[in-house]
Order: C-alpha cells, then structure tokens, then sequence
C-alpha cells in the first residue's frame, strides 16, 4: 500500500468517526445549502470541463470522489423528487389490489446480497404492502441467499411498521420455505407438487404441519406470484414455466440492468407487471403510500445519473473540440 | 459399449421429455415426476462439487505460492466457518467453549492442507497435530452442553454467528463489489464513451435519455421520461426479442442434435 493510499484511507475513517460520533443527527442541510452544494458542485463541474478542454483530464479518484459526494449528498438534502409511475408499476400494484384478502401470493426471491440494494427495498414494500392487505404470503427461493434475504425484507417491514408484527404470524400469515437446488426445474416440480419440493419450511416445520399451506398442494392453489430476480433463475424462467405451462399470474422485480431483457415477456402480456431497479421501487412505494428506502435512495441515484452524464457530455465537448483544433 | 450406452440414454430420456409434453397420461406424468427429482438429485450434486473444486483450487494456489495465496486460507476458513455455524446452535445464555471449538475446527482444517502440501516427516507432525486438535475438538463438543450440534435440522439458521457473518460480512462485502461498479462506469463514461460514429452517437443518445429519466427538477424532463419509455417499448423490445427468439431456436437446434448425437461435447470430445 502506497503512503498516499494510507492518508486516504485514514482520512476516509477520520471523516466517518467524525460524522458518526461528533456531528449531532439526524444532520439535514436547508434548502438553501443544499441549493449552494449544488451550485457549488456546478462550479466544479465547469473547472472540470475547462480543464478537460485544455487536454487535460482529471484523475479517476476525483472521478470517483464526485460520485461519491453525488451518491451522499441527497441523504442529507431536504429536497424530495416527484416519482414517475410508469404503466408497468402501475400494472402491479393493481393485480396486487384485485387481490382479495387471504390470497395467496407466492413471493420468489431469486437473488443475493450484491443486488440486495436495489431489490430489498422494493421486497420491504410488498412485505409491507401484502401484509397490510391480508394477503397470505409463501416465499421461496431458487438462489441460496434469497430466503434470507426474505426474512431481513420481513424484520424491516416490522421494523418500519411494528403493528404488523403484532397482527402477522409465521405460518399463518406468511411462511418461508428455503432454498431449494435445480434452478428452473424447481419451478417445473412445483407445478405438479409443492411439498415434493420443500417437504419442510426453511426451520424444518414438516410441510403438512404449517397451517397456511394446508390447501396448497401446487400452483392451482396460488393467487398470484412475485418474483424478485437479479438473474438466472429467474424471471424468465417463471414466465417459461410458471406462467407458459401453469398459467399462474406473474409480476417482477428485477434490477435496472436485467428489466430491459424482461421486457418482451412484458409486452406479450406474460408478465402482468414489472417492478425495475430502484426507480420501480420508489414508485411501488408511492402507490402504496408507504415511503421507505427506495424513496430516500432515487434522489441519490439520480443525482450520480446526472453526474455520469455531465462527465460523458464533458468528455464528449473535449473530443470534438479536439478534432476541430486537429483538422 | 463406453459411449453408446450414454448415447442411447440421451437419446431415449431426450426424445421422452419431447414426447411426455403431448401426452397428459397419469403414467407418463409418474414417470416425467420421477426424472424432474433425478435432474434436482443431479443438481443437489453439483453443489458438492463446485465445494470440491473450491477446495482444489484453492489447496493449489497455497502449494504452488501462486499470486494472493495468503487469500486461499481466507476462502477456506469462510467455507467452513459458515459450515460450523450452521451446524451448530446455542442452547442457553452462554456461548461456553463455542469459540475454542470453532477455532480448533479451523485448526484442523489448516493442518490438513498444511499436510497436503508437506513432504516427510513435517507430514508426519501436521497429521499429528490436526488428530490433536480434532481430538480437542470431539472433547469440547461432547462435555460443552450450552451449545449442541445439529446434523438434520436447521438449528444452525438460528445461530446469530451464521446470521451475523451474513447480515454484517457477506451482505457489506458483497453489496460494496457490486456498488464500485457506479464509479467505474462513470470514469470510465468520462473518458471512453465517445460519439466516434453514427452508431455510438445513438447509443450515448439513448443512454443519456434513460438515464435522465427520473430526474424530474431538470427541464424537459417529462419529454426524457417519455422518450425513455418509448426506447424501453420498441427497439429494446424489438431487439430483445430477436434474441430472446434466436436463443429459443438456437436452444432447439442444439438440443436435437445432442439427442441424435450429432453434439458430443457433453462427453468430453466434440
């Protein structure tokens, strides 16, 4: 490690110490600072594009430093972001709200930690959301993570809302069943039998002995399925063969990167709705009128949005008018 | 007999799946149920196996001192780490031995890839250390009763070693790889992502449209919002389906001409 790294880093835990222990929360700038961060970011923007101009171009950690400052500034900003909500949010939340209560949804997670923050929110928001309603809940997973991921989404729904965890009890009104190994073909052998595939829940309760799966013996018994996916297996292969074979109503929540490959399932009416990356998130809360994280986390990302676009317009404004000066 | 016997099975159990899926008799539905838990059996294998490999590969880059080796006792530990805590749950207030049980488990492990590689008579004392510490172990397991150990059940899920190492080491560890991503992308946005041609130019265009797309304080934002949801529900819809429908042929082709043989690479040879 380079000495200069280790000033970075000592600096980096110095900053966070000083934020953490000594400035007094919660720490929310004014409209007006936050308005003068802004401009005061601008201001660095047009050095940037002068420097870059001159054939100059900045340093990747300064590149790294002004998405990290965009990243963390909103969370300290008053300001608030009137969230779109595409037809495809919207899709979603009404299958959802057809939904009388009792119905029973089964909730695939079919990913892992490095896209949990872009997808946990938005499970947060139907745990949430389902609950509320008096829908019935069975969640699975097809990645070894997800169930997991299921249970932290379930505590931060009651963390955020403690009269659910009063009304919501575990095998009545929501059950998990683990992981189970064989990707799509897992989808497949639950269309003929649940308990052939999770003979327990993820805490060993024999499948017969958990109250809420007493008249579900496969598909035929759902209401309605909503797949968190951030990849293969995922929700392509729900569509294949839950939707395709079974004709079980499918909704999704995929990561920004994946929901454009889940568009043509969308389109054909496949899938009844889609929940995408963090914006789908923020508007699946909107509709629920239940703000959470994703609400709090778009400003952010739009912020570093506009930062990698403002870097791409610089860098494109310097190559043009280097190639003038060339020619 | 080595090859066409698998051949043959290809063939048969190929052909079968095509077949079964025209015909909804109670029989042929019994015997497509039986293969579907053979494929999870398949699968339930090949999670052993991937451990296996990481096992391999990771003993060969300590023995061999390839680059980041130290990195390999690390991937190691974790792997059985996370075994130990799922398999072991605490029975009252106190963690009692847990720790030096854990920790002489992991003492075990490391002699015996010290064993792998040792020549001689070191082999001789690392074997004699890991049965000492595997003895040591067997000891704490068996006179320790605030924890116990759980072969068959899921006690271990209830652990807050296992939930803790997952809540705040994996999760953290994980979600930071994938977040670097953002400041790659924007160094490299800055200084790779040029309007070089008329191709690129319409690339850059579209991405800088949906991505200003929720950034409803900026002007004309509504109009991004709207092209984006255009560009999402035609070319991208256009294209993605070309390929979703060149995928699906390519899969079919493929398929029959593994189970007429034709395709031998499963076997090991093309």
């Amino acid at each position: 490690m380079k000495k200069k790294e280790v000033v970075i880093v000592s600096l980096l835990i110095i900053f966070a110490f000083v934020l953490k222990y000594l400035i007094p929360k919660p720490v929310e700038f004014s409209y007006t600072v936050s308005m003068i961060v802004i401009i005061l970011l601008g201001l660095v923007f047009v050095y940037i594009l002068i420097r870059t101009l001159q054939g100059q171009l900045i340093g990747r950690r300064v590149v790294f430093l002004l998405v990290g400052i965009s990243l963390s500034l909103p969370f300290f900003m008053k300001l608030t972001l009137n969230i779109p909500v595409s037809p495809e949010v919207r899709s979603v939340y009404d299958a959802l709200q057809k939904l009388p209560p009792g119905s029973k949804v089964l909730a695939a997670f079919d990913y892992d930690p490095p896209s949990a923050p872009e997808l946990q929110p938005m499970a947060v928001a139907f745990m949430k959301y389902a609950f509320d309603r008096g829908l019935k809940v069975i969640i699975m997973g097809l990645w070894p993570q997800g169930p997991q991921q299921a249970d932290q989404a379930i505590q931060s729904a009651f963390k955020a809302e403690p009269s659910l965890k009063k009304k919501i009890k575990y095998g009545r009104d929501y059950v998990n069943l683990g992981f189970q190994a064989g990707n799509e073909f897992v989808i497949l052998r639950m269309g003929e039998s649940f308990k052939a595939m999770f003979p327990s829940d993820l805490y060993n309760t024999p499948y017969d002995s958990i109250p809420l799966l007493n008249n579900v013996s496969n598909f035929s018994n759902i209401d309605f399925c909503m797949d968190f996916s951030a990849g293969k297996p995922g929700t392509a292969e729900w569509v294949q063969i839950a939707v395709d074979r079974f004709k079980l109503p499918v909704a999704a929540g995929n990561t920004a990167v994946q929901a454009p490959m889940v568009y043509p399932y969308l389109n054909s009416h496949q899938l009844v709705g889609l929940l995408g990356g963090m914006s789908g998130g923020a508007a699946f809360e909107k509709l629920t009128k239940k703000p959470g994280k994703a609400t709090t986390y778009i400003l952010s990302q739009s912020f570093a949005h506009v930062v990698v676009v403002i870097f791409i317009i610089i860098g494109n404004v310097a190559y043009f008018s280097r190639k003038k000066e060339k020619k | 007999m080595k090859r066409q016997i698998p051949f043959a099975l290809v063939f048969i159990f190929g052909f079968f799946t095509i077949f079964q899926y025209f015909v909804p008799h109670e029989s042929s539905e019994w015997v497509y149920e039986f293969l579907l838990d053979w494929i999870l059996i398949i699968g339930i294998f090949a999670l052993a196996l991937g451990i296996w490999s990481l096992w391999r590969v990771s003993i060969d880059k300590i023995n061999n001192r390839r680059p980041n080796w130290g990195y390999s006792y690390v991937t190691l530990a974790g792997l059985f780490l996370m075994i130990i805590f799922g398999f072991t749950a605490k029975n009252g207030d106190s963690w009692g031995y847990y720790f030096p049980f854990v920790i002489a488990v992991l003492l075990v492990i490391i002699m015996l890839i010290q064993t792998i590689k040792a020549k001689g008579q070191s082999k001789i004392l690392y074997i004699g250390l890991a049965l000492l510490f595997l003895i040591i172990s067997i000891l704490i397991g068996y006179f320790d009763k605030s924890w116990s150990i759980h072969f068959s059940t899921s006690e271990g899920l209830k652990n807050t070693m296992f939930q803790d190492f997952f809540d705040y080491i994996l999760i953290p560890i994980l979600s930071t790889m994938f977040s670097l991503l953002a400041f790659f992308i924007a160094s490299a946005a800055y200084r790779a992502f040029r309007a070089r041609n008329v191709l690129a130019t319409i690339l850059l265009v579209a991405a800088l449209i949906v991505m200003l797309r929720f950034n409803f304080y900026l002007p004309g934002a509504e109009y991004f919002a709207r092209t984006s949801t255009w560009l999402m529900n035609v070319p991208n819809l256009a294209a993605n389906r070309a390929i979703v429908i060149g995928i699906g042929l390519g899969v079919v082709a493929t398929a029959l001409k593994v189970i007429l043989g034709i395709e031998r690479g499963y076997m090991g040879k093309g």
